[in-house]
């Protein structure tokens, strides 16, 4: 049953997506899809998750924790970068007007 | 006591708030349609994932043991967490202000590979965690977990491919890289990787299998971006994108997360529908850019009969004649601009036209440049006011009543030639420029572009060619407008 209910949110949110951006100008191309990266992100939610997973259970295990944290690096440079570098663009279109 | 009750109004709370960070993120998104909402939109987004991050400590932090008692997560390792967040907020902020203007294209490239990156391996921690907890796996959750283990290094190394070619690093050719057997290689990896995917949900007994796939996928993911050359980069960019977000939806999947599986649709979805635009402004389809090997593997005709005597060269001085009398200049930038960093001098030499009262219009073909609206961020970066810069459709009808139309390092996006039934780019949509009064081409020499062909525009009765780097033609340019 639950997994019927995700891929419910699954379809329903690429039908959300299609709808949102078919409406983005040629002009944003280039921040929306840094902005979009930003928010693929969103894996640092399952970094955190697999970290925190170990220390709560205090099953800790040494690979899994090394590679836990090697993903929220990754996710954590994929987020901030994302975010920051689609603002410097976004504040040039700005610009004068 | 028991904190059953207690940890079940965690839950639904954790829920709710993972909720608002993906409505958030819808916002967000819709607030980048438009240039003047767009930082706004982007706020928006980063205020969800903010939400999402902070949510995620109490959604994994807090648990509860078998005895019905609340159990805080210990904090022996917590410096671990602290230095990957922290270490990895500072590169990302390094990176993304490090970077120039022109070198977008291939930073968003890497910061989607880390991103693809991170979704492999939260996926395969989770899976050993699974795998050690239970002895029989939920289908669908194995299922999610080769896909994202297979998406995720697609995306992880095709990215760092792509970056390698974008930044012009030796060892990774601007030019596809083929070789006989290489579309039967790909598909044979692909396939064995899908079998080797069935063999790990039916049986999962080892992670094993899983790294494997990993491999596996990062060898593809090398051997997909490789074959493809430099001027298709914004459609692998655009795919690349939309992996990035399907590898963390898959890993929503595997976690049973909802922001995951929101946030990575969304993205999946973006990414898919800029592919598609990108594949239309070259009238090719998915496939064939992806397997097609074009983009500068043939060479065959050089175009000296088209070009013999035909090509009427030019200097700065000409040149400022003619616009000393013109009404009305369109620039046409591509490529070559980004490469020769001309954009400053495009800007000068705007304003100086526009003092005199010149109309300035610049006109964006959709894959000019190396990934989706690069153009426009170059030009942005100089200032020069969005409305100012017009795609194909709005600028096209213009162009007869237009005076000069100055190309800048763009080639196959202004080739009459696509109008052509058997060309190799017919029914590519382009800018005909060749139907505006005069046409002054700035450009290095007659070679060709991406498309490997030649361009009948230069041999036009009304076409002016201007050798040389784009910088420096644009600043003798200026001078020479300005001396006038």
């Amino acid at each position: 049953m639950t997994i019927i209910y995700l891929i419910t949110i699954f379809a329903m949110a690429v039908f959300l997506g299609f709808e949102l951006i078919t409406k983005v100008p040629a002009t944003l191309h280039t921040p929306l899809m840094s902005g979009s990266n930003a928010i693929s992100g969103i894996t640092i939610v399952g970094a955190v998750g697999v970290l925190l997973t170990q220390l709560s259970t205090g099953d800790v295990g040494i690979l899994p924790f090394i590679l836990g944290a090697i993903a929220l690096f990754f996710a954590t440079v994929n987020v901030v970068g994302g975010f920051v570098v689609s603002h410097r663009m976004l504040d040039k279109f700005r610009g004068r007007k | 006591m028991n904190y059953q009750i207690l940890f079940d109004v965690k839950e639904v709370l954790v829920a709710l708030t993972y909720l608002v960070s993906a409505i958030f993120f819808v916002l967000g998104i819709k607030n980048l349609s438009k240039p003047k909402t767009a930082p706004r939109g982007n706020m928006l987004g980063a205020t969800g994932m903010l939400l999402a991050f902070i949510t995620a400590f109490i959604d994994f932090g807090i648990v509860i043991d078998v005895q019905g008692e609340a159990v805080l997560m210990q904090f022996q390792y917590w410096y671990i967490l602290v230095i990957a967040i922290g270490l990895g907020a500072i590169t990302g902020v390094w990176a993304a202000l490090g970077v120039k203007m022109t070198g977008m294209p291939q930073m968003v490239a890497i910061f989607n590979g880390f991103g693809g990156g991170a979704s492999l391996l939260v996926a395969g921690v989770y899976f050993g965690f699974e795998l050690a907890r239970s002895a029989t796996l939920d289908l669908p959750m194995l299922v999610a977990t080769v896909l994202s283990g297979l998406i995720g290094a697609v995306t992880f190394s095709g990215s760092f491919i792509a970056y390698g070619k974008l930044q012009g690093i030796r060892l990774v050719p601007d030019k596809p890289v083929t070789f006989t057997g290489d579309l039967a290689l790909k598909f044979l990896l692909l396939i064995g990787l899908l079998v080797l995917g069935g063999i790990m949900v039916n049986t999962p007994d080892t992670t094993l299998w899983y790294w494997i796939i990993v491999v596996g996928g990062l060898v593809l993911g090398i051997l997909l971006v490789i074959g493809i050359g430099g001027a298709d980069m914004p459609v692998v960019i655009s795919l690349l994108n939309s992996y990035s977000g399907l590898a963390a939806a898959a890993t929503g999947f595997v976690l049973g997360n909802i922001v995951l599986i929101i946030a990575g649709s969304l993205v999946g979805a973006s990414g898919i529908i800029l592919t598609t635009i990108m594949c239309k402004a070259m009238n090719r389809s998915l496939r064939n850019v992806l397997f097609g090997g074009f983009g500068g593997a043939k060479t065959s005709s050089t175009g000296d009969d088209i070009y013999e005597g035909k090509i009427t060269a030019t200097s700065a001085e000409e040149i400022a004649m003619i616009l000393e009398s013109a009404q009305r200049v369109a620039i046409v930038p591509g490529y070559g601009m980004a490469v020769a960093r001309a954009a400053t001098p495009v800007r000068l030499l705007t304003e100086a036209l526009e003092k005199n009262g010149v109309e300035v219009v610049f006109g964006i073909h959709p894959v000019a440049g190396r990934m989706p609206g690069h153009m426009n961020v170059l030009l942005a970066e100089e200032n020069i006011p969005y409305d100012k810069l017009l795609d194909l459709d709005s600028i096209n009808p213009t162009f007869p009543q237009t005076d000069v139309v100055i190309v800048l390092g763009a080639n196959d996006v202004v080739n009459p030639l696509a109008r052509e039934k058997d060309s190799e780019i017919a029914g590519m949509p382009i800018l005909d420029v060749d139907k505006a009064r005069t046409c002054v081409v700035i450009k290095r020499s007659l070679s060709p572009g991406f498309a490997g062909i030649p361009n009948p525009l230069f041999a036009n009765e009304n076409t002016l060619m201007y050798f040389g780097d784009g910088k420096s033609t644009m600043e003798d340019l200026i001078k020479a407008y300005k001396e006038l």
